[in-house]
């Protein structure tokens, strides 16, 4: 079978092929796409917990005395917000007000902070910070080949984790972070995730990254905790109304169209895109990115056409079977008169007009303990 | 219905000579992974071998299933509309999808037997 040379592996390759995962090109990487299958592994993260090699992503370091004005200046969340130890989720955004990326900002400590982004859009996200860094005061790395990342989510994530760490997990808050020792190996802990469950993404030094994965699977995997692919983790998020970029955000698509104004602060002052955005809260949406829920067995997938009355009233852009749901989910891009859950319209599925109806999201919501 | 006496097609179909039933190898249902929607074609629908009969979505794409031969379609599995998954569990038995009365059916000579299938699988196709 041809291979592509060109693509890059993670520290992590080896466990998965031994794992007998399915392989293939993502973002120029080698990535595991399933294990034992998409359902079981979906399933498993939303019962139990799920294992991700997310080492694929990219991760920039945002240094100096004038690293907080400038994030300010480039992510429309407000950085301000943020003290050591805590994280958000923002975006960099174009002029206009769509998106260059959606990403996460960690503060480390004053002046220090650690921003990351998509796979995909690596390059582009370091080569629009640099651009836009002021001439002194900043400095702006590309420090990806340095980290690889392993997220542990499920309601189980929290007994595996506290087996081989010795951080306070109970007391870390959602999207807060520490710096400690998990299986002897240095970590940024993180309580985040994008699965939708509770859980932690770790992140350590690449040359690290086999021996904690291999001893959480040893520590976790008597109570229940399997690797994850990139399939299950599309699924998850879908069901938890995550955005994908490329998907339902892009450089098409305006922060407030894709449903997340409340990453956008404008009262924190100015920023790229802020004027472009103001606008468009003033004049109105025309569409915005909601949710949807077939009516019956068809699946309404990225790209197909949104119909009313026979005419076309937007696209698709994420849609899948939800495995834990048992419902066919997905999102749109639709103008206002379709925006309240409930709202019927069609979906063109390979030619034929299939119900759908706008339902709230998140579709799912984990239960609160 | 014995794998071993069925014919292949190169787009991973098998079809059994004697009843004309069709479904999709164990190979094809691991490529694609859990399936989740099934398309069935009509009964009574005319088809010529190489068409598109219907369609096979799993979690992540849709694949086109193709006629390996010419005929009617005399039945179909509606099982599959609950219960999909049972392609990728049984895909040469309950995983059957439908049954075609064959209008010509020396065409099945020009598809592989169980033998040549399994060595195409081999190479990686």
């Amino acid at each position: 079978m041809a291979e592509d040379d060109s693509l890059l592996e993670t520290p992590l390759y080896d466990a998965h092929v031994k794992a007998g995962a399915r392989m293939v090109p993502f973002a120029g990487f080698r990535m595991p796409v399933q294990y034992t299958g998409i359902v079981d592994e979906h399933l498993a993260v939303r019962t139990r917990a799920g294992l991700f090699d997310v080492s694929h992503m990219g991760e920039v370091e945002v240094r100096g005395p004038r690293a907080l004005d400038y994030l300010q200046h480039v992510t429309c969340n407000d950085v301000s917000k943020l003290v050591p130890g805590r994280a958000q989720y923002s975006a960099l955004l174009l002029p206009n007000g769509a998106f260059v990326d959606d990403l996460l900002v960690y503060m480390l400590g004053e002046g220090d902070f650690l921003v990351v982004v998509n796979a995909s859009n690596r390059g582009k996200d370091v080569a629009w910070m640099l651009e836009r860094r002021p001439d002194a005061g900043v400095a702006v790395e590309d420090v990806s080949e340095r980290f690889a990342q392993i997220a542990i989510q499920g309601p189980r994530a929290v007994e595996i984790l506290r087996r081989v760490t010795g951080l306070d997990l109970e007391a870390m808050r959602y999207y807060h972070f520490a710096h400690g020792e998990v299986a002897g190996t240095r970590a940024l802990v993180s309580r985040t995730g994008y699965t939708g469950e509770d859980g932690f993404e770790l992140y350590v030094a690449a040359d690290e990254a086999p021996d904690l994965w291999y001893a959480l699977l040893g520590e976790g995997g008597p109570m229940g905790l399997v690797p994850a692919g990139l399939g299950a983790r599309d699924t998850l998020r879908l069901e938890a109304k995550m955005a994908l970029y490329g998907n339902d955000i892009d450089d098409t698509t305006t922060a407030l169209e894709a449903d997340l104004s409340w990453i956008v602060k404008f009262e924190k002052g100015d920023f790229v895109g802020r004027e472009a955005l103001a606008r468009q809260r003033e004049a109105g949406l025309d569409r915005k990115l909601v949710g949807f829920e077939m009516e019956g067995r068809a699946i309404g997938r990225h790209g197909y056409a949104a119909m009313l009355d026979g005419a076309p009233v937007g696209r698709v852009t994420s849609g899948t079977r939800a495995p834990f749901l048992e419902r066919n989910i997905g999102l749109a891009y639709l103008p206002p008169a379709l925006w309240e859950p409930g709202s019927e319209f069609q979906i063109d599925v390979r030619g034929r007009a299939e119900a759908a109806r706008v339902v709230p999201t998140p579709f799912y919501k984990r239960p609160k303990k | 219905m014995d794998p071993s006496k069925a014919r292949y097609t190169k787009d991973h179909e098998w079809i059994d000579g004697e009843s004309g039933t069709i479904g999709i190898t164990d190979h094809a249902q691991a490529e694609l992974g859990d399936i989740v929607f099934v398309e069935l074609p009509e009964q009574g629908r005319a088809i010529k071998a190489g068409e598109v009969l219907g369609t096979i979505e799993s979690v992540k794409a849709v694949s086109e299933l193709y006629a390996p031969a010419s005929g009617t379609v005399a039945e179909v599995n509606a099982a599959l509309t609950d219960k999909p998954e049972a392609i990728n569990k049984d895909p040469y038995g309950t995983g059957w999808i439908c049954r075609l009365e064959l209008s010509s059916p020396a065409e099945l000579e020009a598809l592989m037997d169980a033998e040549a299938y399994a060595s195409l699988v081999e190479q990686g196709s």
